[in-house]
Formats: C-alpha cells, sequence, structure tokens
C-alpha cells in the first residue's frame, strides 16, 4: 500500500508562485478553449456588431467624412477589451465564490495571488486574440490599413494597459452579485450602460454635453478615443471633445482605474468565500 | 499506526452567529493514524466543527490546533499536509479527469504519482473522460482523488458516501482502510451510522452545539448501552428484555416453552446487540430529554 503512504521521507520546498501562476494560465486557457460555445459567441460578437455598425452607417457623415466601418472597428476594440476583462472576467470570478471553486482551491496549497494572475493572462491572452481578430477583420472586408509605426505603438499600448485595467475592474466588480445565478445580470448592464454613453455603439459626438462629462468619468470612453487615434487621420481629433487625441488624459484616467480597482480588489476580494 | 501522538486538538471551541450559538464548547483529540467519526443530527455543528478545522470558517472562541498550527492562521506549508474532500460542487465540467488532478498536483511539494491516485479511486477507465460526463458517484470518488492527491497526514472527509449505492459504499469503504492502513489520518463525518461503525476506531457525538458522547467506537455510548435484548412472543403477547446474560434467559424461555407447546420453541425470538445506529438514537434521544 506504499503507493498512497502519507510519510513523507524530506522537507520538499512548495511551488513558486509564478510557476503557479503559469499553471492556473494553462488551466484556464484550457477550460476557455474547450466552452466552445461561448468562445465562439465571444469572439463573434463584436465582428457581428462592426458588420451591422458598418451596413448601418454605410452612407453616413460620422464627421469629417468618416465611413461607419472607420468609427465602429476603434469602438469595437475598446468594448471588446471591456468585455473580455471586466465583464467576462467578472462574472467568471463572482461565479466561482458561489459555486464553491473558490472553496476547493482555498482547500489546497494554492495562493490566491496565483489564482487571480491565471484569471487576467486570460483576459491578455484573450484579449490581444480579440483584438488582432478586429483589425484583420477591418483589413479583409472594409479595407482599413493595419496600423504601422508610431501608431502600432499606440494600439499596443492602449491595448494592453486597457486589458490589464479592465481586468483588474473586473475583479472588483465580481464583489456586487450576491448569488452565481445573479453574476451576469448584475454584471452585463454595468458594462452595457458604459458602452452606450462612451461612444462605443452610439457616436459620441451625438452624446449631448453632460452624457459625455459622465462618461468621461470611467475608462471605457478613453479606450475608444485611444483606438480612434490609432485608426483614424490625425485631422479628425477635431471630433473628439477637446479637439485631441489626448493621449496624456487617456494614460491619466486608466491609470487612476487601475489603482482604484487594485484598491476596492484587495480590500473586498475573499480567497475563503463566507457564507 | 494508531499511536497516541495528538495530530488534531479543540478544546472549549465555541461558535456563535448573533444570539445562536451553533458550538457551546467541543472538545476532543484527534491521534496520528486514526479513523475518527465526528456524529449528530442535522444542524448538530458537525459541519461547522469541520470547517473550523479545515481553517474556512473562524471560531468565536477556544483553543484548536490541527498539526501544530491555528488553522484560522495557517500557512501554505500546513495546507500542503491536509486534504479536504469537499461536496461535489466547483468542479471544471469541460476538463478529463486526468487534467484536473494533474493540475491540482502541481500546488503540492510532494503529491503522489497521477495515474496511482486514479486508479485507486476507482476511475482508471475514466481518465480521459471529461468531467461533466461523470455520474453523481464517479464525481464523489473524483473529490477524494483531489483530497488525497497530495498526499496529506490529516484527511478531512464530510460526508463522503451520500447518494451512493451499497456497492459504491462498500468499495469506498475499502479505500479509506486502505488509506488509513497506509498511514493517514481521517476525520469523518457521515449521516451513516453503519459507516462510522466500519471504518471509525473513535467518534464523538455532536448534539446541539455540544459533544455528548465520545469514545472507542466499540465502546461509545457506555456499557450500558450495549446490553442485549431479547425479544419473543408467547400467549400473553411481545416480550423485549435487556439482559447481559442472554443465553440463560433463552434456556429459560426454552424450558417453560417445553412445558407449555411440548416443542420448545419460542415465536419470533431474537437476540439482538445494539447497533452504532440503536446506541446513538439512545444518546440523542436523551439529549432531547435533558433539553425539555
Amino acid at each position: 500500500m506504499n503507493d498512497l503512504s502519507s510519510v513523507r521521507p524530506r522537507a520538499v520546498a512548495l511551488p513558486s508562485g509564478p510557476s503557479l501562476a503559469f499553471s492556473r494560465l494553462a488551466f484556464e486557457l484550457r477550460s476557455y478553449v474547450r466552452r466552445k460555445d461561448s468562445l465562439f459567441f465571444t469572439f463573434a460578437f463584436p465582428i457581428v456588431l462592426l458588420a451591422i455598425f458598418a451596413a448601418a452607417f454605410a452612407d453616413t457623415d460620422l464627421g469629417g467624412g468618416i465611413t461607419g466601418a472607420e468609427y465602429y472597428l476603434p469602438a469595437m476594440l475598446a468594448s471588446g477589451i471591456l468585455t473580455i476583462g471586466t465583464q467576462n472576467l467578472g462574472i467568471s470570478i463572482a461565479e466561482e465564490r458561489y459555486d464553491d471553486t473558490r472553496k476547493r482551491l482555498a482547500g489546497t496549497p494554492l495562493p490566491p495571488t496565483a489564482y487571480l494572475m491565471g484569471k487576467v493572462g486570460l483576459v491578455l491572452v484573450a484579449g490581444v486574440i480579440q483584438a488582432l481578430l478586429l483589425v484583420l477583420i477591418g483589413r479583409v472586408a472594409f479595407a482599413i490599413p493595419f496600423p504601422s509605426g508610431e501608431r502600432l505603438v499606440t494600439f499596443a499600448w492602449v491595448l494592453l494597459l486597457g486589458l490589464i485595467t479592465s481586468a483588474i475592474a473586473g475583479i472588483a466588480v465580481a464583489q456586487l452579485p450576491r448569488s452565481a445565478k445573479s453574476a451576469s445580470t448584475v454584471i452585463t448592464p454595468v458594462v452595457l450602460v458604459l458602452q452606450f454613453v462612451s461612444g462605443v455603439y452610439l457616436p459620441f459626438s451625438l452624446m449631448p454635453s453632460w452624457i459625455q462629462n459622465v462618461a468621461a468619468l470611467f475608462p471605457l470612453k478613453w479606450l475608444a478615443q485611444g483606438m480612434r487615434s490609432v485608426f483614424l487621420p490625425d485631422a479628425l481629433a477635431s471630433i473628439e471633445p477637446g479637439g485631441t487625441w489626448n493621449h496624456g488624459g487617456i494614460v491619466l484616467v486608466l491609470a487612476l482605474w487601475l489603482i482604484l480597482g487594485a484598491v476596492v480588489a484587495r480590500a473586498m476580494f475573499r480567497w475563503i468565500p463566507r457564507n | 499506526m494508531n499511536t497516541h501522538e495528538v495530530v488534531a486538538e479543540a478544546s472549549g471551541l465555541t461558535k456563535s452567529y448573533g444570539d445562536l450559538h451553533a458550538l457551546r464548547g467541543i472538545n476532543f483529540e484527534i491521534r496520528r493514524g486514526e479513523v475518527f467519526s465526528v456524529l449528530g443530527p442535522n444542524g448538530a455543528g458537525k459541519s461547522t466543527t469541520i470547517e473550523i478545522l479545515e481553517g474556512y470558517r473562524q471560531r468565536t472562541a477556544g483553543h484548536v490546533s490541527v498539526l501544530g498550527e491555528d488553522p484560522q492562521r495557517a500557512s501554505r506549508s500546513w495546507r500542503s499536509r491536509i486534504g479536504v474532500v469537499l461536496q461535489s460542487a466547483g468542479l471544471p465540467e469541460e476538463l478529463t479527469v486526468r487534467e484536473l488532478v494533474t493540475h491540482v498536483a502541481r500546488f503540492y511539494p510532494e503529491p503522489l504519482e497521477v495515474a496511482r491516485v486514479i486508479s485507486r479511486v476507482g476511475l482508471a477507465g475514466k481518465a480521459t473522460a471529461r468531467i461533466g460526463s461523470l455520474s453523481g458517484g464517479q464525481k464523489r470518488r473524483l473529490d477524494v482523488a483531489l483530497g488525497i492527491i497530495g498526499r496529506p497526514e490529516l484527511l478531512f472527509l464530510d460526508e463522503p458516501t451520500t447518494g451512493f449505492d451499497p456497492e459504491a459504499r462498500r468499495q469506498f469503504w475499502d479505500l479509506i482502510r486502505d488509506l488509513r492502513d497506509d498511514g493517514t489520518t481521517i476525520l469523518l463525518t457521515t449521516h451513516y451510522l453503519d459507516e462510522a461503525a466500519h471504518l471509525s476506531d473513535r467518534a464523538i457525538v455532536v448534539a446541539d452545539g455540544r459533544v455528548v458522547a465520545d469514545g472507542a467506537i466499540n465502546e461509545i455510548g457506555g456499557r450500558e448501552a450495549r446490553i442485549p435484548l431479547v425479544r419473543w412472543r408467547d400467549g400473553d403477547g411481545a416480550h423485549e428484555v435487556r439482559t447481559d446474560r442472554p443465553a440463560a434467559l433463552v434456556s429459560q424461555l426454552h424450558d417453560s416453552a417445553l412445558e407449555g407447546n411440548g416443542s420448545g420453541e419460542i415465536a419470533d425470538l431474537e437476540i439482538v446487540r445494539p447497533s452504532l445506529e440503536d446506541i446513538y438514537l439512545g444518546i440523542i434521544e436523551s439529549t432531547q430529554g435533558d433539553l425539555s
């Protein structure tokens, strides 16, 4: 019966935090790609919306002669960042709190940071793939050129800073739902309202200034603006409220939300759920 | 294997939720290498007790030590020395049995071999099956595999065989005995008294947040509770007598039956040794008598 022996011949060190974070990321990715239905809808949704908006606004001047596809590609990129981070991650963390996944993990020596890093890592991987897919569709279907040079750099930092901020905000909003079943009902509308006021579904310039001001308090408006600065001619910065792309403002607001999200997540996140 | 080294102990353990007193001063010791059962009715405080020992809940007062540490301030290395078998929940349905057990094995410094653990819980044929496709009993075996993969010194089993058919329960008992024979200390809670009788070395009975009986499993409840019961029927109706000398009583009944009906046979004769269940029910009944 030696094969089940509890006797430990010698003291062996616990696995390191980073190696466990990678194990968790591999585990999350594997589970994620196996959920084929949710995988398909997550990646297809912004592409389908892009196609619909491009068709609906094909003959509409959205300011400065921008086509529907040109306006909505950056909008869908920003929207995808928020959906994959705040919405999907928030729902998953809330569900795992109430369906006993976390109770199970908390009974093992897995450190909570490795669990969270696996979740944030999944957002980064899935978010980058989704963004590249959208840019590719934009190029193939709507002849929107790939960003290059300085614009490629802007694309990269808006995407990465956006995904991290969005993921941390997801850990924070995961504390709102009070049951696994209510997780998506609680978190989805928060994200949806933000999309409407932030110029993702409706052109931002159509919003009354008070809505624009409210939206400017949240990160999505800035993400969309950052993505527009990647894909639209510089002359069209005039459609933004300040008349510039305001990269400094984008970094500032995203960084503030990153810090706020981290503080809330740190204060509210419970590894061992209380019931 | 059963030494007197104490691996877990609680003294004066209390837990209150506002005015509700779930535990009112629980005391016990668990020794290395034994199977220790916590028995009691629903709501008696069994789960609260075990969850405090597992480090899931904070106690209100009292002293608790598990493997030399206070569970509510437990370190990762402490977690690597215990195994927790939860009720089947929170399993990732889209992964296979082997993938999940392999993943969880990585959390531990010295895990057991994944393939051996899977085959020992009887899931060798299901190693590459998706967890979502397993039956309830198979998921329960997977729960056990996840509880033992880290080579725990102390294993917590909270109502492990609920919903098992009799054959699955017997197989599960064999597994638990193997683990015990390999030196794993086991804390078991169960509603099945025959299970506790088969598996445990010692037990406590918890009722209304207190320990109302404790001791070796074949002594719990005291000698009095184990006195055999002789039942029979005659012209005056049914009889039931408790006696330390059942053979003498039966012999006497036989003699008088010979005089009566000539055959010496006694109608509906039974000599019953009280089962753990009978003893347990007696303990719970007398406790409720004390309370009212």
